[in-house]
C-alpha cells in the first residue's frame, strides 16, 4: 500500500466529516434552514425601501450572507470542536499517524461545503421569494469570491482558535451562540449599520463581521450607497486588509492554543 | 526476544504530586504484559507518557526504539507501529461500523482489511449499523477495531473490557490472545485482577508512582508458597485453619471422618488477595 499523505488523508476526512454533518439532521436544520427562516421573517417586516433602489430585503441579505461566514466556520467550529475533545474523538486521533494538518484540511473541506450551500440558499430563496437583485457584472462576482474565500478562511481559523475557550463540549453552544448573536446586532446585520450607535458601530470595527458585511454590501448593493455608508465609500481595500488580519491572528492564536484533550 | 518497551528512571509531578517517581519497566516482544494499581497509582500517567500523550520530567523512555516525546513526521511513522485503545469513547456515532474502521484504515502504511478486522472483533453483523446504535460491548470491540486496523507492532489496551458480561469478556480475552499469537506484544491496564490472571504473561503491581513487583500471575507476592485455607463442618461448627501443608491436613481430617470430610475447601490465595496486600488494602 502507498505511503498516506496528509493531503489524502485530509480529503478523505474531509468527506467523513460532511457524511457526519449530513447525518445529524438538527445541526443540518439549524446551520442551513435558520438563516433562511430569518431571512423570511425580516424580508416580510421590512418591505420597504431604504434608498433608491435599494430593498431592505437585499440589505439584508447581504448581511445573512457576511453572517454565513461566521455561522459554517467559526460558529460551527466553535461548538463541534469541544464536543470531539469531550467525546474523546480528537485524543483517539492523536494517538494514530494521522497528521494534525488532515484533521484541520477536514475542516476546511466540511466548512467550505457548508458555506456554498448556504450562499446559494440565500440566495435563491432572496431572489425567488424577497425580489433580491443578483449582482451584475464580472468584477462584483469576483468581488464576491474573494470575499467568501478570504472572509471563510478567516472564520474557520477563528473557530479552531475560540474552540480552546469553551470549558465543556455541552456548554459550547452557550458560549459560542452569544458572542455570535451579538456581532450580528452590532456589525450591521439585522439594522442598517448607520442607524447603529455610534459607539457600537467603534466596537464592530474592530471585529471581522463589520467588515464581512459591508465587503458582502459592495457586492449586492448599487454603488449609489456607497456614499451612505460610514466612510462614505465601500473601503473595499481596508475590509480585505481587516479580514486577513484577523486571519493572521486566528492562524496564530489556533496554532498555539490548540488542544486534543480536554485538561 | 527483544525489549519493546523500556523505562528507568520516569517521573512526572502534577504541582507538588509525585505522580510517577522513578519507575523502572522492560516489557519483552510477544508478552501480554498487565500493569495493576490502585486509582492514583500513576497508572494511567505511565500509560500516557508511553503512548506520546504526556511529556515527563526525567527519565529514560524507549518504546519500539523511539522517545515517545518525539514530535513531527518521526513521531508518526512510530505511530504507525502501534495501536492505542483508549478508556470508553463515544465518538463517530453517525458513521457505520465499517465506514469508521474502513476511513482509519487511510491513516497507516500496512492496514489490514477493514472486512477481516471486523470479522476479527465479531462485529461482523453489524457492519452497517450506526456507531451509536452499538451496545457497550460492542463499542468497546469497534475501539479494538480502531486500535488494530493499523497491524499494530504493539497495541495499548486501557480498561478493555469494563462494563462486559461474562461472556463478551471471554469472547474478549480470546481475541486479545489471538492478536498476541499474531505477534503483537500487548499492555493492558486493567481493575479486574481475573483478566489478569487469565490474559497477562507478566503482570507488574504499580503503587504511589514505583513498580512494588514484577511476576507471572502465579507467583506474583509468593502467592504459590502462601499459606493455604482449609475448612470444614465440624458438627455445627465451620472451622478452618492455615496451613504451608494442606494435603498433611486434609489426610489426617479424612481419617477423623472416616473418608469424605463435610463441606471441605482448600483454598490457596488469589491474585486479588495477593494484589490487595501488597498495596496495604483492607481485604474483608
Amino acid at each position: 500500500m502507498s505511503k498516506p499523505t496528509a493531503l489524502s488523508i485530509g480529503i478523505a476526512r474531509g468527506g467523513l466529516e460532511v457524511k457526519q454533518f449530513m447525518r445529524q439532521r438538527e445541526s443540518v436544520v439549524f446551520t442551513m434552514l435558520f438563516p433562511l427562516i430569518l431571512l423570511a421573517i425580516f424580508g416580510s417586516v421590512f418591505s420597504n425601501s431604504i434608498a433608491e433602489g435599494v430593498t431592505f430585503s437585499q440589505y439584508f441579505v447581504a448581511g445573512m450572507i457576511a453572517s454565513g461566514l461566521v455561522n459554517t466556520g467559526f460558529q460551527q467550529l466553535a461548538i463541534m470542536i469541544p464536543m470531539e475533545r469531550e467525546f474523546g474523538t480528537l485524543k483517539r486521533l492523536r494517538g494514530t499517524p494521522m497528521p494534525a494538518s488532515s484533521y484541520f484540511i477536514g475542516k476546511a473541506i466540511l466548512v467550505t461545503l457548508s458555506m456554498l450551500i448556504q450562499v446559494f440558499l440565500l440566495l435563491a430563496a432572496g431572489v425567488a421569494f424577497f425580489g433580491v437583485n443578483l449582482p451584475t457584472g464580472a468584477d462584483k462576482w469576483l468581488l464576491l469570491a474573494a470575499l467568501l474565500v478570504l472572509g471563510s478562511a478567516c472564520s474557520t481559523v477563528l473557530g479552531i482558535a475560540f474552540s480552546n475557550v469553551p470549558k465543556s463540549g455541552r456548554g459550547a453552544s452557550a458560549v459560542v451562540s452569544p458572542v455570535v448573536i451579538v456581532l450580528q446586532f452590532f456589525s450591521g446585520v439585522f439594522f442598517i449599520f448607520t442607524d447603529l450607535p455610534h459607539w457600537m458601530q467603534q466596537v464592530a470595527a474592530i471585529f471581522p463581521l463589520k467588515w464581512m458585511t459591508q465587503g458582502a454590501r459592495s457586492v449586492f448593493l448599487p454603488d449609489s450607497f456607497a456614499t451612505r455608508e460610514v466612510a462614505g465609500n465601500w473601503e473595499t481595500g481596508r475590509t480585505f486588509a481587516i479580514i486577513a488580519a484577523w486571519l493572521v491572528v486566528g492562524l496564530i492564536w489556533a496554532v498555539r492554543s490548540f488542544k486534543w484533550e480536554r485538561d | 526476544m527483544s525489549t519493546v518497551i523500556s523505562v528507568s528512571g520516569l517521573r512526572k509531578s502534577y504541582g507538588s504530586t509525585h505522580a510517577v517517581d522513578g519507575l523502572d519497566l522492560a516489557i519483552e516482544q510477544g508478552e501480554i504484559f498487565a500493569l495493576l494499581g490502585p486509582n492514583g497509582a500513576g497508572k494511567t500517567t505511565t500509560v500516557e507518557i508511553l503512548e506520546g500523550f504526556r511529556d515527563r520530567d526525567a527519565g529514560e523512555v524507549k518504546v519500539l526504539g523511539f522517545d515517545p516525546a518525539t514530535k513531527g513526521r518521526a513521531g508518526q511513522a512510530w505511530r504507525d507501529r502501534i495501536g492505542i485503545v483508549l478508556q470508553s469513547t463515544a465518538d463517530a456515532g453517525d458513521l457505520t461500523v465499517y465506514e469508521s474502521v474502513s476511513h482509519f484504515a487511510k491513516y497507516y502504511e500496512n492496514s489490514k482489511d477493514p472486512r477481516e478486522v471486523i470479522e476479527l472483533v465479531g462485529l461482523t453483523e453489524k457492519s452497517d449499523a450506526l456507531g451509536r446504535t452499538l451496545s457497550g460491548g460492542q463499542r468497546r470491540r469497534l475501539d479494538v477495531a480502531l486500535g488494530i486496523i493499523g497491524s499494530p507492532e504493539l497495541i495499548f489496551l486501557d480498561e478493555p473490557t469494563t462494563g462486559f458480561d461474562p461472556e463478551a469478556r471471554r469472547a474478549f480475552w480470546q481475541l486479545i490472545r489471538k492478536l498476541r499469537d499474531e505477534g503483537a506484544t500487548i499492555l493492558l491496564t486493567t481493575h479486574y485482577l481475573d483478566e489478569a490472571e487469565a490474559l497477562a504473561d507478566r503482570v507488574a503491581v504499580i503503587n504511589r508512582g514505583k513498580i512494588i513487583e514484577v511476576s507471572t500471575p502465579a507467583l506474583l507476592g509468593g502467592r504459590a508458597t502462601s499459606l493455604a485455607t482449609i475448612s470444614w463442618r465440624d458438627g455445627t461448627e465451620l472451622r478452618s485453619e492455615k496451613s504451608a501443608n494442606p494435603t498433611q491436613l486434609v489426610n489426617q481430617l479424612s481419617a477423623q471422618f472416616g473418608g469424605e470430610v463435610p463441606e471441605l475447601n482448600v483454598k490457596r490465595a488469589s491474585l486479588e488477595d495477593i494484589y490487595l496486600e501488597m498495596i496495604g488494602g483492607t481485604h474483608e
